[in-house]
């Protein structure tokens, strides 16, 4: 039960992990606020949004897991990490809170615009999972873009706060929207959309908010991660061995 | 709206009867047909088949409605029960039955306007007005505001009354 488990490398399968795998490390990211976050009520709203990610994220690997007999626990806890593929922008350390909520504006943005599109999956149980969580993910877009507002429109030091942390993650964007041969495959399949064909939609949006916060677009680098080609940052391992301890510990151990 | 399947037997009909008496453990207000989260209750070669509906994706409430639904038909003499989880037409504040506002209303949560047709969520990115007004349950006021987007659950918001002072919660609209 501790050994890892090697996933199937098909498109189908890394299109649906790099879904799963997005929610997932970011629930745990989110996660990390318990008890740390600057007021109670943000302390719940960045756990309940862990929750929901957390959610989402199960409901994926269940039904990733499926073709290969593995289940949710399974693909969450014992692949190594060259097996997840989340893209890298997740997985960087939670940072402060203006790091933390303009890196949910994006990913909400990201995910609320690929859920409105799988909703229509030719995959009935993926349209099923991002009919429910569509909803989850406007509220989470919403919540960031009020904070964005907030702090970057806020004093002196929260506004140079979010210029540093928009900065620093600006360059993780590009990976979410390049194309390659998993997303040709979905589109091809009717499975989803091609991330890289809602990066208009995603820079009309994330661009509204940051307008309205006073904050500039940083310029393009040319600076590219990897993490959803299974390439990560020295964060992930941190992260995983933090998730995985108690499993690989105390094999099969459930509550 | 909540429209459910329920079968056309004695045992069937007792079951959905009981289920107005089975609560949900995160706002014990409401029964899980007030809710609207039970789509069928049928009778399937000798079991009872109930299918219920997830209110959010993380809701970690789901294990313990499942189990609640099991122990109170099984103790009316009505099992072997089983109970599936169906997630597709995904829940809607809307399926939240009238009597069911009017309960939620009396526990002190504001009960949630109706969802927009076709968007799911009434939301603006850049929210420069005060959003659709939330009347307080205790005065019926509408000179609320929102204090933080999320409340004690997923589902819920934290609010308070500017006319009578009292914080209260909302029931968002999904």
């Amino acid at each position: 039960m501790t050994a890892s488990i090697t996933i199937d490398r098909n498109p189908t399968q890394q299109y649906l992990l790099r879904l799963g795998d997005t929610c997932l490390i970011l629930g745990q990211r989110l996660g990390e606020w318990c008890g740390h976050a600057p007021v109670l009520e943000e302390d719940i709203a960045l756990t309940n949004m862990a929750l929901d990610l957390v959610g989402q994220a199960r409901a994926l690997l269940t039904h990733a897991g499926r073709a290969q007999g593995f289940d949710e626990d399974q693909l969450a806890f014992l692949r190594d990490e060259r097996d997840y593929l989340n893209p890298t922008l997740v997985e960087l350390p939670r940072g402060d809170f203006a790091f933390t909520v303009l890196r949910n504006l994006m990913v909400a943005t990201l995910l609320k615009g690929l859920w409105q599109k799988l909703a229509g999956s030719s995959d009935a149980e993926l349209a099923a999972i991002a009919g429910k969580a569509v909803k989850e993910a406007r509220y989470h877009q919403q919540h960031a873009a009020d904070w964005v507002v907030r702090l970057g429109d806020g004093t002196g030091e929260s506004h140079r706060r979010c210029v540093a942390a928009l900065a620093e993650l600006w360059r993780y964007t590009p990976e979410l929207f390049e194309a390659d041969a998993v997303d040709d495959a979905a589109a091809a399949s009717g499975l989803g959309p091609r991330w890289a064909d809602l990066q208009a939609g995603w820079a009309a949006e994330v661009g509204e908010v940051l307008a309205e916060a006073g904050l500039a677009v940083p310029a393009a680098s040319p600076f590219r991660s990897t993490g959803k080609r299974g390439v990560h940052t020295e964060h992930m391992g941190r992260i995983l061995a933090e998730m995985q301890y108690l499993q690989r510990a105390y094999p099969g151990g459930a509550w | 709206m909540n429209q459910a399947l329920v079968g056309d037997s004695p045992r069937a009909r007792q079951a959905w009867a009981l289920l107005d008496g089975v609560l949900d453990p995160e706002v014990p207000a409401l029964s899980l047909r007030d809710l609207g989260i039970v789509r069928a209750v049928t009778e399937q070669g000798g079991a009872l088949d109930v299918v219920l509906t997830p209110t959010y994706s993380g809701c970690p409430a789901t294990e313990v409605i499942t189990q609640s639904v099991v122990v109170a038909l099984t103790a009316a003499g009505l099992g072997p029960v089983n109970v599936t989880l169906q997630r597709a037409p995904a829940w809607t504040t809307d399926w939240i039955s009238d009597d069911g506002r009017r309960k939620l209303r009396e526990y002190g949560i504001a009960p949630p306007g109706p969802v927009a047709a076709g968007d799911g969520v009434p939301i603006r990115l850049v929210r420069r007005a005060a959003a659709a007004a939330v009347a307080c349950p205790r005065c019926g006021s509408t000179a609320t505001e929102q204090l933080s987007a999320f409340g004690a659950t997923a589902c819920k918001a934290l609010y308070r009354c500017i006319a009578c002072r009292e914080p209260f919660e909302h029931f968002k609209p999904i």
